[in-house]
């Protein structure tokens, strides 16, 4: 029992922190029910999604600086694919979108390992690699996205009783799941904390380093894919000019209990983490904060953040 | 037990004229190992003589030029730890191979281990009250040794490497490893034992295969009083006996440097010693016994729990390395690469601690700086032939630049720890030589050593550190080997 | 069997290229000069000179940031959002203060998220990189606050830095009279101060500066504050060049300013590198983009160039460390 609590801990607080947040925004704002959850787990999805990404890299002792540039290339070419292919290509359309997600990612993994150069610097040229792909496919906004496509992450779910829960969460819970789930509780997954853990043991330990490498960086692109097409569904056109994922995610990551340091942590706490960010600016936005301010006050609570996990990870490794 | 079989059963494991290159660096230049079924073979050698090398190329993590490995007959060449395993060779290393943030449970399932068995030999093994859901990062060093070994048994491997995994385990746990070795054995299968600890190999090995300069120099079977064969196959000529040290008697008056009562978790208790001026002290512990930490709480990398240190009669408290070298404490860590900037030139490293302070980081006064820096060269005749990169020089020289940085900015207090580790004769005389030359001119040196037959050469007196205790003082004269090793080994000393 | 090896020639050629980058830097200058004459015939000409050099030094000067931070292993990329808050304000306030105290009081940001980056890095143990993003975007949430409360003010650029900028000395831009003694200030800094020793010493091994002695946190504060006031130098004399400012006005050279660092020899990892590398480096990316302006590549494509060129420059070092 301790082991759980030890583990799953800080999952906790954050969770408690979001009630105590909701019910917070219920008293500066009493008539925030149904709609304003919707509408906030509309905002979250795409940040929910470049955590995730972020967060599975971390975990192998990585950090993906590509993310919101995948982000763009995913969410330019969904809705360049559903223009062009219309209503009835759009199923193909997702697939192609995801597939490109997580070819590339391994192309980042694969430019890690075989460079044999730190993550942080690959990802850090391979970020404007794709930022120029973004642009190539889509020099400006544009495109559309296929509305019934864009009516799944759209209201409440239709089953009464349920009506309050936002179809945004669900499908963000239901992609999280599929993909998540089975990896964590494979040996592939298993790798995946070995790497980040510790190195040389997982490599004394059979594991190959190089190909997890690559598989972590992979599902990252695939989260990042999703993020992109979420992005494009919930505006309705692909926007090529990277948005301010990637802060967010590294600061949602840190927040959500995952060490940069690799090889500790989950996704569920980094995705309570996304909300509690997400909740804050709908918080000062009802405070009626200047949006300007409200976005100073966003960035220095996500570099407060990051800097505090900076000086938890000195404190750890002193202990 | 039953030494020199007379004929070595049918080998296992058979390398042969092994040899491996690091750029111009010839690590092993013909290594033969073989190992038969039943059998436990020793593989000796001194630092650097290509031993870790030869087990990296067996284990699977580096891939050899030249020569022929064979298990059970079948020609093999590993591309990874994975595929040395698959082939039946499963090593344990001194410093567990299991994930510290997984717990003992999802180790097993990422090592495709059995579980009933790894039970099993955990019990066998004497460790009791593990759970599979104990993290790996909160277990003590000890056991994680053996559940790495526990997990190595559980493969059932037709080869059972251990390396140096006996060292700091507790005398019981110790016992047990070395009979449930002698039961694999017995069982038919082949067992690389690599060891430093003669008592050890003397109880379990049948056979002793010794490496000098990556080349296998002989294979003895084990019989009584074939250390010293051993030892001189390793050294390649006869031990040197030791220099007779000055051993005069320490200092009167008050101590350049002392430590009452230092205390620091469960590593170091009520640590209590002087040093003085025109002194060296040497330090001798086994591996793990609070020896790092009492020399990093002495170069302010870390603070003591409680205690006193006091330099010259004046109490100091250090919260950073630079506060000790304001006090006059200077520190040659145990791992040269910790120590210097391997891409910078000699001179920059050794100029280095004159710009620590902010006030002396404006323009450099470089006629002089490259006098200074000469001197400190000349003095310790570091090989300057590579001096654009401390990276090209030799283990030795760079052992030297660690200690003449200090040299060129004055010594008071010096803290040498290991300093003569993996490097040639000759630049370990010279060290000796030079500690000598810094206590005659007024310097005081502690001297930690992992080789004891360094303390009657190198010091005038000598503590014995075991669990965290001084345990031992000696003068340089009655510091022999046997006399250390007892107190190291926490036994009492005849006095 | 001896122990002498045969050194491939890539191995070779490889150490000529660590030990002296600058020689195959200025050869790839050249070549690049003489594909665009050849694509372009007569291209050449003392106007181009003047004007490549007029576009260089700013971004050598922002290059100058990333080259000191990397010697220590970092990165400054808040220098393009530093440089651009440095001009704004000083065109808005140089109306109101006059061009010295509005020139000053500009530095003021500056120095600030200069202090917040050392305060992150040194203090907090942020990687730079993560660091110095952060700081730049709130320090461009800042500007946008600041621009709406001046937007009646009207702006101004002082006329020193518009000589600075647009002038000529003969046919030489006058850019270069603040930009020699910059860069000799720099290689001075570099080589014959205990700072310059330090920034490659903790690059190298931060482990060992410690063990020396010193407080590593102390030097990243000098570090990135001076690396601060450098970018809001280079947006002072972008503002003399473009003659207006923007929020976004230094941003377009971010990216190049590393890629200038990286180019010129300087190991992203710390440690290793000169700023006269990052020089040439510099040129190299101006000429450069003149190639692709003439092969008319959208700005998509030049992205992709500069990250592939960063990223096979860092693995061809990475390759050549291994080696030697």
């Amino acid at each position: 029992m301790s082991g759980w609590l030890r583990r799953n801990g800080w999952v906790a607080a954050l969770a408690f922190a979001f009630a105590a947040l909701l019910v917070a925004t219920k008293i500066i704002q009493p008539g925030f029910g149904a709609s304003g959850l919707e509408s906030l787990a509309r905002a979250a999805l795409p940040f929910a999604f470049a955590t995730a990404a972020m967060a599975v890299v971390v975990i192998a002792g990585g950090i993906d600086l590509t993310v919101a540039a995948v982000m763009a290339v995913a969410g330019v070419t969904s809705a360049v694919l559903m223009r062009d292919w219309g209503v009835a290509g759009t199923v193909p359309a997702v697939i192609v979108v995801l597939a490109l997600g997580a070819v590339i990612g391994a192309i980042n993994g694969a430019a890690i390992v075989l460079s044999r150069a730190p993550d942080i610097v690959v990802t850090l040229a391979m970020m404007y690699v794709w930022q120029g792909m973004a642009l190539l496919i889509l020099n400006g906004p544009g495109g559309t996205a296929t509305p019934w496509l864009r009516e799944v992450i759209l209201g409440g779910v239709p089953i009464p009783g349920l009506r309050w829960l936002p179809q945004a969460a669900v499908v963000l819970a239901f992609a999280l799941a599929l993909v998540w789930l089975p990896l964590k509780r494979s040996r592939p997954g298993l790798s995946l904390y070995a790497i980040g853990s510790d190195q040389t043991a997982a490599f004394r330990s059979g594991v190959a380093i190089g190909p997890t490498k690559v598989l972590a960086y992979a599902v990252s692109g695939l989260f990042a894919a999703m993020g992109g097409l979420t992005l494009t569904l919930s505006t309705g056109v692909g926007e090529p000019i990277p948005g301010p994922y990637l802060l967010a995610a590294v600061a949602a990551v840190v927040l959500g209990g995952v060490a940069l340091t690799g090889g500790v942590g989950g996704i569920l706490g980094p995705i309570i983490a996304v909300l509690i960010l997400r909740l804050l600016r709908l918080d000062l936005t009802l405070l009626s904060v200047d949006p300007n301010v409200t976005t100073i006050i966003e960035g220095t609570i996500m570099a407060v953040v990051v800097m505090i996990g900076g000086l938890l990870a000195i404190r750890r490794k002193r202990a | 037990m039953q030494p020199n079989p007379p004929k070595t059963p049918r080998a296992i494991l058979d390398a042969q004229g092994v040899t491996k290159s690091f750029g111009a660096v010839q690590a092993l230049r013909g290594a033969s190992l073989r190992v038969g079924a039943g059998e436990i073979v020793a593989l000796m050698g001194a630092n650097g003589a290509g031993k870790s090398t030869l087990v990296k190329i067996l284990t699977g993590a580096l891939r050899h030029d030249a020569g022929t490995i064979t298990i059970k007959d079948r020609p093999v060449r590993f591309a990874s730890p994975a595929a040395a395993r698959r082939a039946g060779l499963v090593p344990v290393y001194q410093e567990p191979a299991l994930i510290p943030d997984l717990d003992v449970g999802q180790n097993l399932r990422l090592g495709a281990t059995p579980v009933a068995p790894f039970r099993h030999w955990v019990d066998a093994l004497g460790v009791t009250g593990l759970r599979m859901d104990d993290a790996i990062g909160h277990l003590p060093l000890a056991t994680l040794r053996i559940l790495d070994l526990a997990r190595a048994l559980a493969m059932e491997p037709d080869v059972l490497m251990l390396d140096e995994m006996t060292a700091a385990l507790p005398t019981d746990l110790v016992d047990n490893v070395l009979r449930v070795m002698r039961g694999q054995a017995d069982a038919g299968r082949a067992v690389i034992y690599i060891s430093h600890r003669f008592p050890e190999i003397a109880r379990i090995c049948d056979r002793a295969t010794v490496l000098r300069d990556g080349v296998t120099v002989g294979d003895l079977p084990i019989v009584p009083g074939v250390e010293e064969e051993v030892v001189e196959l390793m050294l390649g000529q006869r031990m040197t006996p030791a220099v007779a040290a000055t051993g005069r008697s320490a200092a009167k008056g008050t101590a350049r440097l002392s430590v009452a009562g230092l205390s620091l978790g469960s590593k170091l208790a009520e640590v209590s010693f002087d040093l003085h001026a025109g002194e060296v002290l040497g330090v001798v512990a086994l591996e793990g016994q609070g020896q790092d930490e009492l020399f990093e709480v002495l170069a302010g990398f870390r603070r003591a729990g409680s205690g006193r240190i006091s330099v010259d009669g004046t109490p100091v408290a250090f919260r950073h390395p630079a506060d000790a070298i304001a006090a006059g404490l200077t520190f040659v860590p145990g791992n040269r690469a910790d120590a210097l900037a391997m891409g910078r030139s000699v001179r920059e490293n050794i100029a280095l601690p004159g710009f620590a302070a902010p006030r002396r980081w404006g323009p450099i006064a470089m006629q002089a700086e490259a006098t200074r820096i000469g001197a400190a060269i000349d003095r310790l005749q570091i090989d300057t032939r590579a001096q654009g990169e401390v990276r090209r020089l030799s283990g030795g020289n760079q052992q030297k630049v660690t200690i003449g940085r200090w040299i060129a900015h004055g010594v008071q207090t010096l803290l040498l720890f290991d300093p003569t580790r993996g490097i040639d004769v000759r630049t370990k005389r010279q060290i000796y030589e030079l500690c000598r030359d810094l206590a005659a001119q007024g310097a005081a040196v502690l001297y930690y050593t992992s080789e004891l037959a360094e303390v009657p050469q190198a010091c005038d007196r000598a503590i014995v550190i075991f669990g965290g205790r001084v345990v031992a003082e000696m003068p340089a004269a009655e510091a022999t080997e046997a006399a250390l090793l007892r107190a190291a080994y926490g036994l009492a000393v005849a006095t | 069997m001896t122990t002498g090896t045969v050194q491939a020639p890539f191995a070779r050629i490889g150490r000529l290229l660590r030990d002296y980058p600058i020689i195959a830097l200025l050869v790839l200058l050249v070549a690049l000069i003489v594909l665009l004459q050849i694509l372009n015939p007569g291209i050449i000409n003392q106007r181009w000179i003047g004007n490549t050099i007029k576009f260089a030094i700013p971004l050598a000067m922002l290059a100058a940031c990333q080259t000191f931070t990397m010697y220590t292993g970092g990165i400054d990329l808040s220098a393009a959002a530093v440089a651009t808050i440095t001009a704004f304000v000083m065109a808005t306030q140089v109306p109101h203060l006059g061009d010295a105290a509005g020139i000053a009081l500009a530095l003021v940001p500056a120095v600030l998220i200069g202090l917040l980056n050392g305060f992150g890095v040194g203090i907090c143990r942020v990687h730079p990189l993560i660091m110095t993003l952060g700081s730049g975007l709130i320090g461009i949430g800042c500007l946008q606050v600041y621009q709406r409360s001046t937007i009646a003010t009207g702006s101004a650029i002082p006329p020193v830095l518009e000589w600075l900028g647009t002038g000529r000395t003969f046919w030489l831009p006058n850019g270069l009279w603040l930009f020699v003694p910059f860069a000799a200030l720099m290689l001075f800094i570099q080589r014959r101060t205990g700072f310059g020793r330090l920034l490659y010493a903790v690059g190298a091994n931060e482990g060992a500066a410690r063990l020396s002695g010193l407080r590593t946190w102390q030097l990243y504060f000098a570090l990135y504050t001076l690396s601060a006031l450098i970018a809001g130098l280079t947006g002072l004399l972008y503002a003399g060049i473009i003659r207006t400012t923007s929020l976004s006005l230094v941003e377009p050279l971010l990216l190049p300013s590393v890629a200038a660092a990286v180019i010129g020899g300087t190991s992203i990892f710390g440690g290793r590198g000169s700023y006269a590398g990052t020089i040439v480096g510099a040129l190299i990316l101006t000429v450069l983009g003149t190639l692709l302006t003439l092969l008319q590549m959208p700005e998509g494509g030049r992205q992709i160039i500069f990250g592939g060129i960063i990223l096979a420059v860092t693995a061809i070092y990475m390759r050549l460390t291994e080696t030697g």
